[in-house]
């Protein structure tokens, strides 16, 4: 089985995995990390939302063999070592807000909503409700209005 | 020590004359534990003389008291580290109960919240019926009970503390976990656990909290696992690690509930890379395999012939023949005049998010499975009886579920995630893929509901209903406990559902004589109750008809009901929905609000929505999904008598207005050959972030009755009913199909052969 490096929440790792073995099966099945949930796995409901090189990605459709040593992959395990605390901002107010119902889905809206952050801020923006409409993440317990919620609030202090 | 103590509660204030003296135990343990039996307060309301069965005994009297002969005891501990364990014989699938429960113990055993551990208890057969997480009962059946245990618990703290330091049990306090007496003495109860437990089982009586000293109860708390689930420690059943059950995948038919005919190819199967074993079952083809993407490549290369399946060949017109074939009459046309409706309410799928999914460690001599049960009584029944063990061999592990909606009624992974481990021999962790568990996952049946409402001036006369659905698997567990009680109601000889039907559905406005019956036809589907079960399609259907006989009468669709409503209560959640709302603002053309109601479970909902249905809003392009008319408003009021948790019912109360504007605008399966079209995510369309309303605004009723109602399902039936009437207002034509975009199939159909999708490689191209 061929061997793959790549950087996985701050530490680089090697997997022996077939090169179209999807990332979120080498994270899940292989590296044991649970954070990214899979909820269709075709790329659709963004439970698998995760991070590469800081931007959101869908680890169900990625084929390890896509990456490079120096690709870094944060899942929502390695999200608060991103700002070095405890808790990313946008966790901390995904708290406050009380978020989470069955809690599935939310470590990708986490992940998704960070990135969006990012993105508006480097166009020098700040988030509107469009860019809400836009977030394609599924949440089946319905928890779209403190999500939208937290995603301002968490904002602020990002 | 005496079996009582009555000066427990000296401290809180004078007792009241009338103090109501509760029974629980002390368990020999070797830390404290305290105990009390899962049964529930609240009796049947059999004193309201009124001809509706509802008002005499509904359905979650029906669950408590089913348990009442025969419950076991649940168990509060306190650990020697000061923290306080309980295990809640109930299913966590998103409802918030591990959090109303440990704030309950919170309050009675005056412990910080934080140091309350509430897991899901195993299954339990010595509970009987009542390890059944369903019909929005949990709270209402557990109230009293857990609060009795931690009362005792710290009954018996503050009295060992008291012998210890030879001062009466009244000069001491308990308070944030710690026991203060005379002289600046304090213990923690950690410290107190062991001396404080018995060595033999003793009854005693307690005292519980008067409304007016809670600190805990009634205000708004957080969730307590809201930690692990922002961070990604919270478990689910795909995220244990049990040795070596590996991932295990089934490939399934093209129609629902085919079966294998043969395989063309499974040495080829069996010698794919990363493949343990493959295996014929009886749903379909399993394959185990190292991860679930090598199970994924295994399934789509398998090669099947397969047999008929159990609705062959069958389209969503054909059902709806079938439905109307089986109506039951509305009786004779009235002589007054009257306003008359017939509504179709498509398949809808109760998938969670979280797929079926179970892992299953099976031996020859004994089993073991872990999976997100809300019945894992009958669960464990069902599994000894297929692997042919003693019930006592077999354990099951009720893990926390990434949703629920119906879904986990029933536990179809976890049968077939035994049989499988059975034949190969290994342990398991089967997940069903997404297009399985929506094509062969149990869907809320297509139904057809037709009311009548005949009036003369300004009176209503009568109300009329006969609701007709593909028949509801209800064999879930509540069959035996309707069998228990069948006989005791004063409904007759009528079956399960027709029984679970009269009790779930009630009449709350004065509309004279009124009869509702169900009739059910064809089980040739994979059904289950969906969130709310019968409310949502039988109160859209009767609110929507309100509107029309208001029109008839030339009263506003609001006052309306506020006059007709039968009880203050009722009346108050509408009044304040509609102040809230602005009920009867002036709005521009193609929008419009929307008003409705709807009661159970001892509680009162009414939800107020605006809807905007004008072109540029519903034809807004949105990718891979359906835009549609947008609710851009919500209000919803909400009397579930006493809220334990005030935020957790503002959640749920969120989650039901999610799923009544997916009922009502988006969300159906379209049966075509036998199976059903959808297969994922961007087919089904469940309410997305581009269909929220921007504004929502949840009011919760001050308490009335001061006992908890039912919560988790309340809010979807008034939701539904709501938007459907601001679409009714905003078109000028009232909606008779739901959802109301079914006639348009807004996707390319997956293939059906091989039964799950590729799994795509362009990752790269969509990171942003």
């Amino acid at each position: 089985m061929p061997e793959h490096t790549f950087r996985l929440n701050g530490e680089q790792v090697t997997v022996d995995a077939a090169d179209d073995e999807r990332l979120l099966w080498v994270l899940r099945d292989i590296l044991g990390v649970t954070g990214p949930k899979y909820g269709c796995g075709i790329n659709v409901c963004k439970a698998c939302t995760s991070h590469l090189n800081g931007r959101a990605a869908n680890p169900c459709a990625i084929p390890v063999g896509d990456l490079r040593p120096s690709d870094e992959v944060t899942t929502i395990e390695g999200l608060p070592a991103t700002v070095g605390a405890d808790l990313h901002p946008m966790q901390e107010a995904w708290l406050d807000q009380d978020v989470a119902q069955c809690g599935y889905c939310q470590p990708g809206q986490i992940m998704a909503a960070v990135a969006l952050v990012r993105r508006v801020k480097e166009e020098g923006r700040s988030v509107t409700e469009a860019d809400l409409d836009g977030i394609r993440n599924i949440c089946r317990c319905g928890t779209y209005p403190r999500i939208r919620e937290a995603i301002r609030a968490g904002a602020e202090n990002m | 020590m005496t079996g009582t103590d009555r000066s427990a509660r000296q401290g809180a204030g004078p007792a009241p004359l009338a103090r109501r003296r509760f029974l629980g135990y002390v368990l020999a343990a070797p830390t404290l534990t305290a105990a009390a039996e899962l049964v529930s307060a609240p009796g049947a309301r059999a004193d309201i003389p009124s001809p509706e069965i509802t008002e005499l005994i509904d359905l979650n009297d029906v669950m408590t008291a089913a348990a009442l002969p025969t419950s076991g005891l649940i168990t509060v501990e306190v650990n020697k580290d000061g923290t306080v364990s309980f295990a809640l014989p109930r299913a966590e699938v998103g409802q918030g109960i591990t959090t109303s429960t440990a704030m309950l113990i919170a309050e009675e055993l005056d412990v910080p919240l934080e140091r309350v551990r509430v897991t899901l208890a195993d299954a339990r057969p010595e509970l009987l019926f009542n390890q059944l997480t369903g019909g929005s009962n949990t709270t209402f059946s557990t109230y009293t009970p857990i609060r009795i245990a931690a009362a005792i618990a710290r009954s018996r703290l503050l009295q060992v503390a008291a012998a210890d330091w030879g001062a009466p049990v009244g000069e001491l306090a308990l308070k944030a976990g710690v026991v203060t007496g005379p002289g600046n003495r304090r213990a923690d109860i950690g410290t107190l656990s062991e001396r404080a437990a018995s060595v033999r089982t003793e009854q005693v009586a307690v005292d519980l909290k008067r409304r007016e000293q809670f600190t805990v109860i009634g205000k708004p708390h957080g969730r307590v696992d809201a930690l692990a689930a922002v961070t990604g420690r919270k478990k689910f059943t795909l995220d244990l690690d049990v040795p070596d059950a590996m991932p295990t995948m089934v490939c399934r038919p093209p129609t629902i509930n085919g079966k294998v005919g043969s395989v063309s190819n499974l040495p080829s199967i069996r010698s794919m890379p990363g493949v343990t074993d493959v295996v014929v079952v009886s749903t379909g083809v399993a394959v185990r395999a190292a991860t679930f993407g090598r199970c994924i490549d295994a399934v789509r290369a398998l090669k099947v012939s397969w047999r008929a399946g159990s609705a062959e060949g069958k389209s969503d017109d054909v059902v709806l023949e079938e439905l109307r074939a089986a109506e039951l009459p509305l009786g004779l046309p009235p002589l007054t005049p009257c306003v008359e409706g017939r509504f179709t309410f498509r398949f809808r799928s109760n998938s969670a998010l979280e797929p079926n999914c179970a892992i299953a460690d099976v031996r020859p001599d004994r089993a073991e499975i872990w999976s997100s049960l809300k019945a894992p009584i009958v669960a464990r029944e069902a599994i000894a009886a297929k692997l042919g063990l003693p019930l006592r061999s077999v354990t099951v592990h009720v893990t926390e579920g990434g949703g629920s909606f119906g879904r986990k009624l029933f536990f179809d992974a976890a049968l077939e995630a035994v049989e499988v481990s059975r034949k190969i021999g290994k342990p398991v962790r089967l997940m069903w893929h997404r297009a399985d568990d929506s094509r062969q996952g149990r869907t809320h049946p297509m139904a057809i509901s037709r009311a009548l409402i005949a009036y003369l001036g300004n009176t209503v006369l009568s109300y009329t209903q006969r609701h007709t659905s593909v028949s509801t698997d209800l064999g879930h567990g509540l069959g035996e406990i309707f069998t228990a009680l069948a006989a005791r109601l004063p409904v007759g000889d009528i079956g399960f559902s027709e029984l679970f039907f009269q009790l779930s559905q009630s009449m709350p406005y004065n509309f004279g004589s009124n009869s509702r019956l169900l009739s059910e036809t064809d089980k040739g589907f994979n059904t289950g109750s969906m969130r709310n079960v019968y409310s949502p399609d039988v109160t859209c259907t009767r609110e929507l008809l309100i509107d029309q006989i208001a029109a008839r009468m030339g009263k506003d669709p609001y006052r309306f009901r506020h006059d007709f409503l039968r009880d203050d209560r009722s009346r108050a959640v509408l009044d304040k929905v509609a102040e809230v709302g602005n009920w009867g603002r002036s709005m521009p053309a193609g929008t419009a609000q929307g008003i409705a109601f709807h009661s159970e479970y001892h509680a009162a909902s009414a939800v107020l929505v605006e809807l905007d249905c004008r072109p540029q809003t519903v034809d807004r392009p949105i990718r891979d999904g359906v835009a549609g008319p947008r609710v851009t408003r919500a209000v919803i009021a909400v009397d579930v008598g006493l809220a334990v948790n005030p935020r957790g019912l503002e959640a749920q109360m969120m989650g039901c207005l999610m799923d009544g504007i997916a009922l009502t605008l988006t969300s159906s399966l379209h049966l075509r050959d036998g199976h059903f079209l959808e297969a994922s995510w961007d087919n089904y369309f469940y309410t997305r972030q581009w269909n929220t309303p921007p504004e929502l605004k949840v009011v919760i009723m001050p308490t009335g009755t001061g006992e908890p109602g039912g919560a988790g399902e309340l809010g979807v039936a008034a939701s539904m009913a709501a938007v459907a009437c601001a679409y009714g207002r905003a078109t000028g034509a009232m909606p008779t199909d739901f959802p109301i975009n079914h006639g348009t199939l807004s996707f390319t159909p997956k293939p059906t052969v091989p039964p799950v999708p590729a799994s795509p490689t362009d990752g790269l191209n969509h990171v942003r």
